[in-house]
Order: structure tokens, then sequence, then C-alpha cells
């Protein structure tokens, strides 16, 4: 299986998710250039965080129009995984590959912490290795996490199971204090309808050693690779 | 064509000897644009003129040192091949014209000055200082100040990716017209593929990369050497924009062309521009270089050469490229989507050469740009002190200090006025004295006050605005003592802080030198760290008042001898002068960054207690240190003036200082602690409750300490008495802890045990404070966002 990191002008977490790939999980990884557009060598793509082209006019409104993006619809559409991260979700949602959209957190400022989350789904490649309900501790980093929708969609994600995470406190509520962006229904992360694309506002590639306050992101990553592992074989 | 009248030399900053010096050197009038470069290269900012007779006298070198002082950052030897470049430089005057950009642009240039010597920056800090939030006339200001500053710094790193990990925040009304913004970054870079600023081979081409030149910024340099007077805000076109998204960029194409072998020097473009970049690459590589300005990449239209000269658009560097290579330099940069274009060579003249449309605009010797730069041995006087009351305060102090036990009475002048007037001195004798009477209710809401304290209070508003965490390598989160990133190819980590202390540095220089260069080795020491190296930055008002000057002269004597005690070369920095405003000066502040190493990451210790039940014991000694303090500023409320006129700074005894490190070192090493916290702003009871304080993983924890001894209560509680450290341990480990502080001569006293979920210190078995931990960490938390919730709105709209 080989994993592929979508770098653009302004990605900065494209070395942690590649050193995660590649260190803790164990599998071979590159960097994709934003100007690259065959895909073809990759079973899974990670879109990382970063102020891709400086997050000028919205964050990840440029990216999406990139090359790369184009093909990165094409990859999705055949049915290839892609797990878009802080930026890269905002990526997702503006190149219309998840809905939604990630606006100004409720504070107006950038926020950096460990937050929690919930586990609300565990049918998708990127967390069938995690139980439903299990809380989750990763770091968050944006100014833009803010996830909102019209009425309909929301409706959607919540029937057709697509909500995959939401921020919680300790005891695993779901409450305003500890959704650090406003978020609507305290979403931190959600799949498109064929569920082989995710995208998240935590890091769980900064969450995946103790000595850095946290192992709980390298879930997802084994759920990744034990997903094309059993495609594979 | 421009005349150069006295009213040009004096818009230059330059003096009339200075000009007549220029002419003299060059045999002829100078040129305009010639003018401008010399104006520039003579300015303090980059010239050091008043500051280099006293640098002088700073350690600079060890065995670990791998490029001191001269260069873009300094650089020390971590091991395994590796190494660290750091700095730390000032963007004070661009911050209090135009906040945001202001400090943006200071990251900016500390990041650059970093990747330029072949260093992936991975760490970042700053040391910020406002007017007091609360002020009455100032107040408003002060807080949309520090929310424009914390916003800035937080735009750039963040966008940059470089993880904000630590810093200090501080107050005091000294600042209110002059606020403080010193930047620090750390790199990492292989020992064998550190780069240097020089232009070294004849024939070599020049190339010039990044962002293209704009208008901004001009004379940004001459600004910086400048009191501030009414016209300084209408100086807003001289501070530039940032772009970090162009920054990042630039690294990344900087980074990869120099792993391409191509490139034989390289400097960053920052204060003056490619002034300074170009005379200072053929200065140090002793060679001269000839540049066509027509080749410049231009943001604007009809740029004149004296304002490519001098523009100071951020995002640029200069390269010199080996012969032949030129392509492969610009194909990189094309990747990056950068311009990189040859705009002149390397030449054997050791003349600066410059041609635009009209022909050579400038052409002067590199050596009279720097050699014969002018060296200012200013004046100095130590401000008068030995007057009545100044002399009855001594004696009254070392009556004190007799009772508990001090000897030494400094010996250096204060910065204090003359006191007249008896009253006057009763009231300062009454002052110097500590409460001795205050009741146990008192004790606690003094505590409450204290904790709540800007100085004090948690900085979380700060730093939850910076991405701390990018990189992954952020090993201990931001409010520890010090920051550690750990370097992910080895098993070692490197931890950093940032400290300064304006109150002690104006009460006495050359001690508060000393005790921040303690106390930032300490703070490393407390993480499990060894002290390795310093950067400094000197703050300090208009090196023209011979009191300033004397300030800054026992500065240097008291950072060099606490320098070379602890054998921590000072390897890079930057001195700030003119930090004044309408006539008012900062409190002198120096500030020092010190970075350690561990050698296993395993080996890291926290401020925070761990372990229900586990011994809690002081090493070092409490004086009755109060009078200039946090506690007399918060809870006396003292203005700084007042304290410093009636209060003595503790002395440091480096020789205590060096025994209470190295038995925490090696009781870290041995495995034997759990936590280990300085005792600083705030005194024993803050850092006590810091220690209970709940962090990532850990929750907060009580604990039960009894104190005893001839000190007034308050004494023991809130003064700031250097050299000392809080650790734990397990009953278990008691006898080896105390056995390795006898050993080094290091004091110690057991006085209590952590668990519960209260903190109780008792004094000679009289309770003094007793609250519930949970509701004074709530206490400490909210404090400081409460009062810049509005500004932060404010702020973030814009």
């Amino acid at each position: 299986m080989k994993f592929g990191v979508i770098v653009f002008p302004g990605s900065n977490c494209d070395h942690d998710a590649y050193h995660v790939i590649s260190k803790h999980v164990g599998q071979p990884v590159s960097f994709i250039w934003h100007r690259e557009i065959d895909l073809a060598e990759y079973d899974a793509l990670i879109i990382p965080g970063g102020f891709s082209y400086g997050d000028y006019l919205r964050a990840g409104a440029l990216a999406s129009f990139s090359p790369v993006m184009s093909s990165v619809r094409e990859f999705a559409g055949r049915g290839g995984l892609v797990l878009g991260i802080c930026n890269g979700f905002q990526i997702l949602c503006e190149s219309g590959l998840l809905p939604g959209a990630l606006i100004r957190n409720r504070d107006l400022h950038f926020v950096c912490e460990h937050v929690r989350v919930r586990v609300e789904c565990a049918d998708t490649p990127f967390t069938n290795e995690l139980k439903r309900g299990q809380i989750l501790s990763m770091p968050v980093a944006h100014a833009e996490g803010n996830y909102v929708c019209d009425d309909e969609t929301l409706r959607e994600l919540q029937s057709e199971d697509r909500i995959i995470f939401r921020y919680c406190d300790a005891d695993g509520r779901a409450t305003p204090e500890a959704n650090p962006n406003g978020a609507r229904d305290h979403i931190a992360g959600i799949c498109n309808r064929e569920r082989n694309v995710v995208g998240l506002m935590p890091h769980p590639e900064r969450a995946c050693e103790d000595l850095l306050g946290s192992s709980d992101g390298r879930g997802l990553f084994h759920s990744l690779a034990a997903t094309l592992a059993a495609a594979a074989s | 064509m421009n005349l150069i009248t006295p009213e040009v030399v004096s818009a230059h900053n330059l003096t009339g000897e200075e000009y007549a010096r220029i002419v003299k050197l060059m045999g002829r009038e100078p040129t305009f644009v010639e003018l401008g470069i010399f104006s520039v290269m003579w300015s303090e900012h980059c010239s050091y003129k008043s500051s280099r007779v006293h640098l002088k006298r700073l350690p600079t070198r060890n065995e670990r040192v791998v490029v001191p002082p001269g260069e873009n950052a300094g650089v020390v030897d971590v091991g395994d091949g590796w190494c660290a470049a750091f700095k730390v430089e000032s963007h004070n005057h661009p911050s209090f014209i135009e906040p945001f950009q202001g400090a943006a642009t200071g990251v900016g240039g500390i990041l650059r000055d970093i990747f330029t010597m072949g260093a992936r920056p991975i760490a970042a800090m700053n040391s910020i200082r406002f007017g007091t939030l609360d002020h009455e006339r100032h107040g408003r200001r002060n807080r949309a100040l520090l929310a424009g500053v914390v916003a800035g710094i937080a735009h750039y790193g963040n966008a940059f990716g470089v993880p904000t990990i630590g810093g200090e925040v501080m107050f005091d009304d000294a600042y209110a017209l002059n606020p403080l913004v010193n930047a620090f970054a750390l790199g990492l870079v292989r020992r064998d593929q550190i780069f240097y600023g020089r232009a070294v081979g004849v024939g070599n081409p020049v190339l010039y990369v990044g962002a293209k030149t704009g208008r901004d910024g001009i004379h940004g340099a001459t600004m910086a050497s400048a009191e501030f007077d009414d016209e300084a805000l209408e100086k807003r076109p001289t501070v530039q924009v940032g772009d970090p998204f162009l920054e990042k960029l630039l690294l990344e194409a900087c980074l990869e062309v120099m792993r391409s072998g191509a490139v034989a020097g390289i400097q960053d473009m920052g204060a003056a521009g490619l002034t300074s970049s170009s005379c200072e690459m053929a200065a140090r590589a002793g060679t001269g270089l000839e540049i066509d300005l027509t080749l410049v990449p231009q943001r604007e239209q009809g740029m004149s050469a004296y304002e490519i000269m001098l523009s100071e658009s951020q995002e640029r560097m200069l390269i010199v490229a080996h012969k032949g290579r030129e392509r492969q330099v610009v194909d990189i940069f094309k990747h990056w989507e950068l311009d990189a274009v040859v705009i002149g060579r390397v030449t054997d003249t050791g003349r600066v050469q410059i041609m635009h449309h009209e022909g050579t605009v400038a052409d002067i010797p590199v050596g009279y740009l720097t050699d014969e730069a002018p060296i200012y041995e200013r004046p100095m006087r130590a401000p008068e002190t030995r007057d009545e009351g100044s002399r009855v305060r001594d004696e009254e102090a070392a009556l004190i200090n007799e009772a508990v036990g001090v000897s030494s009475v400094p010996e250096t002048p204060t910065l204090s006025d003359t006191v007249e007037g008896s009253e006057e001195l009763d009231s300062i004798l009454s002052a110097a004295k500590s409460p001795v009477n205050a009741s146990d209710a008192d004790h606690n809401e003094s505590f409450l006050k204290l904790l709540a304290a800007p100085n004090i209070a948690s900085k979380e508003w700060v730093y939850r605005q910076y991405d701390h965490m990018v990189r992954t390598n952020t090993a201990v989160l931001p409010g520890a003592d010090a920051a550690i990133v750990r370097i992910k190819e080895t098993r070692r980590a490197l931890a950093m802080c940032l400290d300064g202390n304006g109150r002690y540095s104006a009460a006495d220089p050359r001690e508060g030198a000393r005790q921040i260069v303690a106390e930032a080795a300490r703070n490393v020491v407390c993480v499990g760290a060894r002290p390795l190296a310093v950067t400094n930055c000197l703050n300090f008002p208009s090196p023209e008042r011979p009191e300033v000057m004397w300030s800054f002269s026992e500065t240097i004597d008291g950072m060099a001898e606490a320098c070379l005690a602890f054998d921590t070369p000072v390897i890079s920095g930057n001195v700030s002068f003119y930090n004044e405003t309408e006539g008012h000066g900062i409190l002198p502040t120096p500030v020092i960054g010190m970075v350690g190493i561990i050698e296993d990451v395993r080996r890291i210790i926290q401020p925070g207690f761990k372990t229900e039940g586990d011994l809690i014991a002081l090493l070092g000694e409490t004086h009755d240190d109060l009078s200039v303090s946090e506690y007399a500023a918060t809870v006396e409320g003292r203005t700084t003036g007042e304290m410093l006129r009636a209060g003595r700074l503790a002395r440091l005894d480096l020789k205590l200082e060096q025994a209470v490190q190295s038995a925490c070192l090696q009781a870290a090493d041995e495995g034997l602690l759990r936590s280990a916290h300085d005792c600083a702003d705030g005194g024993f009871s803050v850092a006590l409750a810091e220690s209970c304080f709940s962090t990532l993983n850990r929750p907060s924890t009580g604990a039960t300490v009894e104190l005893t001894g001839a000190l007034p209560v308050a004494a023991q509680l809130f003064a700031e008495t250097p050299s000392r450290i809080i650790v734990s341990f397990d009953e278990a480990a008691r006898a080896r802890v105390e056995e390795i502080a006898a050993g080094l001569g290091c004091p110690i006293s057991v006085i209590g045990r952590a668990g519960g979920t209260e903190l109780r210190i008792t004094v000679d078995g009289q309770p003094a404070i007793s609250q519930r931990v949970g509701e004074l960490e709530t206490h400490w938390r909210a404090a400081f966002g409460q009062r810049l919730q509005a500004e932060a709105l404010a702020a973030a709209a814009e």
C-alpha cells in the first residue's frame, strides 16, 4: 500500500503527516506537489494542515482550484481513500468533496489546545479500528474551524451516520464548553456519502506519541492501514 | 538631483561630525544614494556604535560554540552531528507604530536569520512588554497593543509553521509608550551544512531571491535608532507588511537550494535591506560587490536607486552562487514560485559598486561602512545615590540583613532619584521593611491578588493563539519553566526560555543582569536540561544619556559574570537603544534567551506535583526580599518608581545558585525527581500553587506545607529571593536527594507533602494560606483573558 501527502504552497503539517505514516504506521509514503496530476500509484491520500496558498481569499478556497485537486476528485470518485486534516478538511469542503463550510471560530481568534472528541461512527475506513463512543484526545490548531451547514445537510449527515467525530468533555458529553470553535452540532469531523472521504479539524498526526501528550490519533491511521491491507489481500 | 544640506544630513540621523567623517573618508561629497547607505550602515541598529565597546566583554565561546556572534545567528553543537542555530531580536519600534504588522515582521525577520544559516526553524518564543492593562489613561491602548502584537505573532508563526512554544508577557507603565517585542527562533542544522553570509569567490554571481522590492520600510533601520516623538505615528509607511506564506516558500526554496550545493553564501535582507545584506556579505568575505539595480525585481514602477537600496520589503534574500550554477538556483526558486535573478557579481575590489539607469550611483570601499563606522565610548554616569537617604537605607538594610543572616550589601549604586526631605525619608524607611503584622486573612487575600496579577496569571489567553504543536516535537506545552522540543532524529531534546526583569535591572542593572541569567539557567535546569548557551536582547533608552550608558555597561558586566559562571556563552543577540518616547525611557530591560540540552527525553521534569503523598522540598533559602517584587507592586500598590526609590534588590550568590542548580540536575539525572519548579515572581507561595495546578493528562493536586524561620510571614510567602527551586519526590528517594544536596552544598528543607484538594501553608505553626486548589486554578486561569476579551474581538474583527 502507498500513502501520498499532498503539498500545497503553504502546507505546513505535511512533514508531520509524512512522519506518522513512515514512522508509526510503517508504510511507504511520498509527498505530492500541488501541480502533479498522476495519482495512480497511491492507495490513500492525506491532505495535511497548513495555510495552502496563504489561505488568502478564504481558507482552502484557492487550493480547491489547484491541478492536483482535480485528480483528487477523480481519485475519490473511484473510491480512493482521502483524509483531510484541518486545512485539508477546509479544502475538501471548498472542493465540494464534503458538504458544509468552516468559518471563523466562535471567539474569533486562532485556538491551539488539546481537545476531546467522541467517535460517533466506527463504520468508515478511517475509524473501523475505533469504537463508537470512544473518547480521543487530540490537539486543534485553527482560526476557521467552526463547521456550518444548512439544516437539510445537517439532517442528512445525522441520518446517514456521517458525523464521525464530535467535540466532547472528559465524560463524553458534547457541550458548548467542550466545543473549541462553535461548530454546528459540535461537529469535529464528517465523511462523504460513500464514506471514503473524511475531513476533521483536530490533528490526529499530532497525537501519535505519549511524549506529545496523546497517542489517540494512531487509531485513525491504523484503521486506514488495516482497511488497505484487507483490500490488498 | 538631491542636494545634501545639513537638514538632509540630519534627516538621515547622522550628526555633523559623522557627515564630516564620511566626506573625509570618501575624499568627496557622497552621492545621495551613498548618503543613504552610510546612514543605515552607521545607524545604531546596524553598526552597534554605542554598544560595541561594551559587548566585547561578554564571553562568546566555549568548546560547543560553532558560530559565535557576527553571523545571522549563533550556532552551538548539540550532539550527533546536529547543531542549534538561535537568536533573539527586537522589533520594538515598529510594534508600537503598528502592533500587528510590527510584531509579525519581527517574527519573520528572526525566522529568516535562522534559515539563512541553513537551519530549519523548529521553535519560536517571544518576550513582550506593555504598559499596565488597567492604567487609567492608557489602559485601553495597552490592551489593544497587546492584542495586536499577539495576533501579529500568531499570524506569522502559525502560517509559517513554526511552533511558538514559550516566552514571557510582562507589564509595567514604563513600557506604556514604548512596548517591547523581542522575538526568538531556533533551528536545527547538520554541523557540516551550516551556511554563512559571505560573498566569497571572485566572479561568483549574486542573486536576488524572494519577494519583489517595494517602497515599504524605507529607513526602518534609522527609525529604530531614534527616539519617538509625536511624529512617530506618522512614520507608518516605514513599517513593513509581512507575508508568512511567501516566507514559508522562501524557507523551502532556500533549504533546497542549499542542499543542491549551488550556494556559496547567503544573507537575509533584514533591516536596511539590500544595503546591509550586500555590504555585510562583502565585508565578511573581504571582497567587493557589483550590483545592477535595474535587474532587481520591483513591485512598483519608477523606484529610484535610493529607494531600491533602502527598501525593507520583507521575505527577500541575497545569494552568492557558485559560478555556473545560476540556472539551478533559478530553477529551484521557480519551482517554489519565487523570483531569483542575477543582479551582480563578487569582485576583488573591496568596494560596493551600485549601478542604476543613470550609471554608477554608489561606489564605496566596504570597510568605510563597517570597520570605519564610528564607535562611541559614550559618557557614563552612575545615578547619584550617595545621598543621606540611601546611606541610611543601606544601614537599615544591613540591620535587616544581619537579622536574617545575609551579610552582603550591594556595592553598586541604584538608579534611584535623590531623596529630599525627612518626611519622604521616613516613609521610605518604613516601606523598606516588610509588613510583619498582616493577619491570615490578609495573606490569603494577598495570595489571590498575586495569582490574578497580569505578570503572574496564566498566559493561556496568549499562547492558545499560537500554534505551539506544529512539527510534532513539542514535548512540554507552554506554561512550564522552560519549553522543550525534542530532536526527532535523536533521543535528545532542547529546552529554552526567555527571561528579563526590567524592575530588577532598574533597581540595580548589574545585579539584575546576573539574576536574569541565573533565572534563565534555573528555568532550563527545572525541566531537567543542562544550560548550553545564551542569546540576548538588550532593550535600553537613549545611549546619549550617561545614566543609560552606565546601566548598559553595568548590565554587560553582570551578564558576563553570570554567563561565565554557568559556562553559557552569548552566541548571538541584538541591542535596541532609543526605547523612549516623549523623554520617558523604558526600564533597562535585558532579555536572556537560554537554551539547554536534555540527553534523554525520558528525563524531562515538569513543574506539577505528580503523585499524592510525595514529599515537597525547597532547594535554596528564602530571605526578606520583598521590596522590589510583584508583592510590592500588586499587594502594597507601589509604583515602580516608589519601589526603586525605597527598595533594594536581593543579591544573588552565584556559588549558591550553582549548588542549587547542580543538585536539581543531578537528582533529575538520577531519576529521583517527580517535579521541579523555579520560585520567581510572587515568590514561594505562587510557585507552590503553580505546582498544584493541573496540566494536560494530570489533574490538579493539593499540598500541605509547613514553613519555619525568623522571617516575616509575608517574606516567607512572597519574597523573590533568587536561587530557589521547589522539588517533589517519593519518600523512598528522600535520603538520596538530601545526600546529593549536602554533597553539593545546596540547602534543602523538606517542607511538606503533595495531596488532597487544598493548598495549605502554615508558618511557624500558624495557618497562613488555606485555599481550595480548584478555585485557585480557575481564578489564575481566567484573570488574564477577562481583561482582554473585548480588545481581542476588536482586533480579530479588523
